[in-house]
């Protein structure tokens, strides 16, 4: 087990790398000089020119790659162009308010979404099954730029009962929870219902009831636990919509994360700041695959074993 | 004493194709202490009508729509009955231990489970409980193998495990589902010898279902046949084998290879079991039947009482005599 963690970890390092390539190398392919966006519309050949030199982008593509990963691997990014601090702390320090914001919509996607998945498979092909089947659909396809503006519309400028950006409170969290675990919590309930579905037929299932236990213990304990391995899986790969889904509610709220910060970083060009939230967001990803694996083993002891 | 009665049972399953009825009208009794072979082929009704013993007819797709099963006086259909007695008084081994046991849960935990849910017994007390049962199943190392996984285990130690489970709470009534059909043969016997001493041990009845009418040499005390969901005959081993009354229980045994026998070909029933979606009528068997006339297929045929035999070996044919005589 330990073994297989570690050749694990050595592999997500080619996938972070990876990642750090692949925004170098598109950062500089979109259209706009750091340099000219910084000293605005005014600023003559030879400021810009200067700012250039300073900020090392007067060099090769090949030497910028270079001394770029070399600093990666230090987890220096430099100076942010426009907020003249270090990169990284920069997006560290955001990043609390971006875990908040996720962990609570999983929370919540977990609460309502296994819950109704588990109903709606129960109850298959009734109209509360179809009910539910319509609003994962409807949660599935609604976008969240849209939602959130919705929302905020309803519940901020109509009915004046929750705030419509900014954070702060627990009431602050309400709408950008709602709007980022809508799509996540419609894939679990579909998920789940399929998954139970799919394992009430089971030979175990029978062997569960023939054995007299309660109709609660058969479903929730004999048929969910082996329904939840393949759910696992699905919502450890989801999760990196989920942080993507940030970016975008986060700039709908206003909400003071690293989406944010890394939607203004890309208009800005500030390099430094787009190039360490995306390493950030990248790891988290790898690790939550990682981890996804590790429960994987955990609920199937087959797999488990296998791998011993 | 009769602890198991059942009479006009039919169980009726919803398919894209139609109603399927996959049992048909069966009665029977199961004694106390009695030994009961359900033979029967694929299809013929022998596994939906022990599902229905139990309650646990698939749902929604099957239900019970008529007749009566009655346990100890106990009324089995009634709501809640049933679900009272399982695990209890009603115990079932099914045929393929592997898709039987939770593949997610340890074996010591699936057996222990029967006295934490049913006798509130301590996490410890079902440990030792199902170490005890682990171990009068003859699974060796009993005591290292509580912890190990369904999957862990080979065929016939899965079963054995199915058996543990199956007789934790000292049931009356056993029913096993083609419990060695997917076991090597040379376990089946295995497995037959521990139901067997089991069954004396507890003094239970058991049901044994099958297809294998080796299977049920050794062990039945009665047999009782279905064809296409309903019974078609019934009664001791020795009746029924030496003297079918029914002409597809003679067109069984005219199948089975005797190693002392003759080397013939075997001798197939003509056709094939009938397509329970349209089923002909009268007597499901008329169609592969030498001897069915205008009668077989007007009226279904009822059990009853063959010519010059005992009152309990019944058949539900027209012409049980042309059958008799010509046969033995």
């Amino acid at each position: 087990m330990g073994a297989y963690v570690v050749r694990r970890l050595f592999f997500s390092l080619f996938v972070l790398w990876g990642a750090v390539t692949i925004i170098f190398v598109v950062l500089r392919l979109v259209p706009g000089d750091p340099a000219y966006i910084m000293l605005g519309p005014d600023a003559d050949q030879a400021q810009v020119a200067a700012l250039r030199a300073q900020l090392g982008l007067d060099q090769s593509l090949i030497q910028q790659y270079a001394t770029y990963l070399a600093n990666v691997v230090h987890l220096d990014f430099g100076e942010s162009f426009r907020l003249n601090a270090d990169s990284m702390s920069l997006v560290l320090q955001r990043v609390p308010a971006t875990i908040q914001l996720a962990t609570t919509a999983l929370l919540l996607s977990l609460l309502i979404g296994l819950p109704l998945g588990v109903i709606a498979a129960l109850r298959a092909h009734s109209w509360v099954d179809r009910a539910i089947s319509v609003f994962s659909l409807m949660g599935q396809s609604t976008p969240s730029f849209w939602l959130g503006i919705v929302l905020i519309l309803v519940f901020a400028r109509g009915l004046k009962v929750l705030p419509s950006a900014g954070s702060g409170s627990w009431a602050h969290l309400v709408l950008p929870t709602i709007t980022l675990a809508l799509p996540f919590l419609a894939i679990l309930v579909r998920l789940t219902r399929s998954g139970l579905l799919e394992v009430v037929h089971e030979g175990y299932v029978q062997t569960a009831r023939a054995k007299g236990l309660g109709e609660g213990i058969v479903v929730l304990v004999h048929a969910m636990r082996n329904a939840l391995i393949p759910i696992v899986t699905v919502v450890g790969l989801q999760f990196g919509a989920l942080l993507g889904g940030t970016v975008i509610v986060e700039t709908v709220f206003a909400w003071p994360g690293v989406g944010r910060l890394l939607i203004d970083s890309i208009g800005r060009r500030d390099y430094g700041v787009v190039q360490a939230s995306i390493l950030l967001v990248a790891t988290i990803f790898v690790l939550i695959n990682l981890l996804v694996d590790l429960l994987y083993g955990f609920l199937d002891p087959r797999v488990r074993l296998a791998g011993d | 004493m009769v602890l198991l009665s059942v009479r006009d049972l039919r169980v009726e399953f919803a398919t894209s194709g139609g109603v399927v009825t996959a049992v048909d009208g069966a009665s029977f009794d199961v004694g106390s202490g009695e030994t009961v072979a359900l033979l029967g082929e694929s299809g013929s009704g022998k596994s939906v009508t022990a599902q229905a013993v139990m309650g646990i007819v698939p749902k929604p797709a099957g239900r019970v729509c008529g007749g009566s099963i009655s346990y100890d006086g106990r009324d089995l259909l009634a709501p809640g009955v049933a679900k009272g007695l399982r695990g209890r008084e009603i115990a079932m081994v099914f045929q393929d231990p592997l898709s039987s046991l939770n593949p997610v849960f340890r074996v010591g935990a699936q057996i222990g489970e029967m006295f934490r849910r049913h006798r509130g017994a301590s996490r410890r007390e079902a440990r030792a409980a199902a170490l005890d049962l682990m171990k009068r199943v003859g699974i060796p190392a009993a005591s290292k193998r509580l912890d190990d996984y369904p999957h862990q285990f080979s065929g016939g130690m899965r079963q054995r495990v199915m058996i543990a489970m199956a007789l934790a709470l000292s049931p009356r009534l056993l029913i096993a589902d083609e419990p060695t059909t997917a076991l090597d043969v040379t376990v089946q016997a295995q497995i037959m010898d521990l139901l067997t001493r089991l069954q004396a041990e507890e003094g239970m009845s058991l049901v044994l279902i099958t297809h294998d009418l080796g299977v049920v040499a050794g062990v039945a005390d009665r047999v009782i046949l279905m064809y296409a969901g309903r019974v078609v005959e019934t009664g001791s081993l020795r009746e029924v084998y030496e003297h079918s009354g029914h002409p597809y229980t003679s067109g069984l045994m005219a199948s089975v290879p005797a190693v002392d026998g003759p080397r013939d070909r075997l001798v197939p029933i003509q056709g094939s079991p009938p397509d329970l979606l349209s089923l002909p009528s009268g007597c499901s068997f008329r169609p592969r039947c030498q001897y069915a006339d205008e009668q077989c297929a007007e009226v279904e045929p009822v059990l009853r009482q063959l010519p010059d035999r005992p009152s309990t070996h019944q058949a539900a044919c027209h012409h049980p005599e042309g059958v008799l005589t010509d046969v033995h």
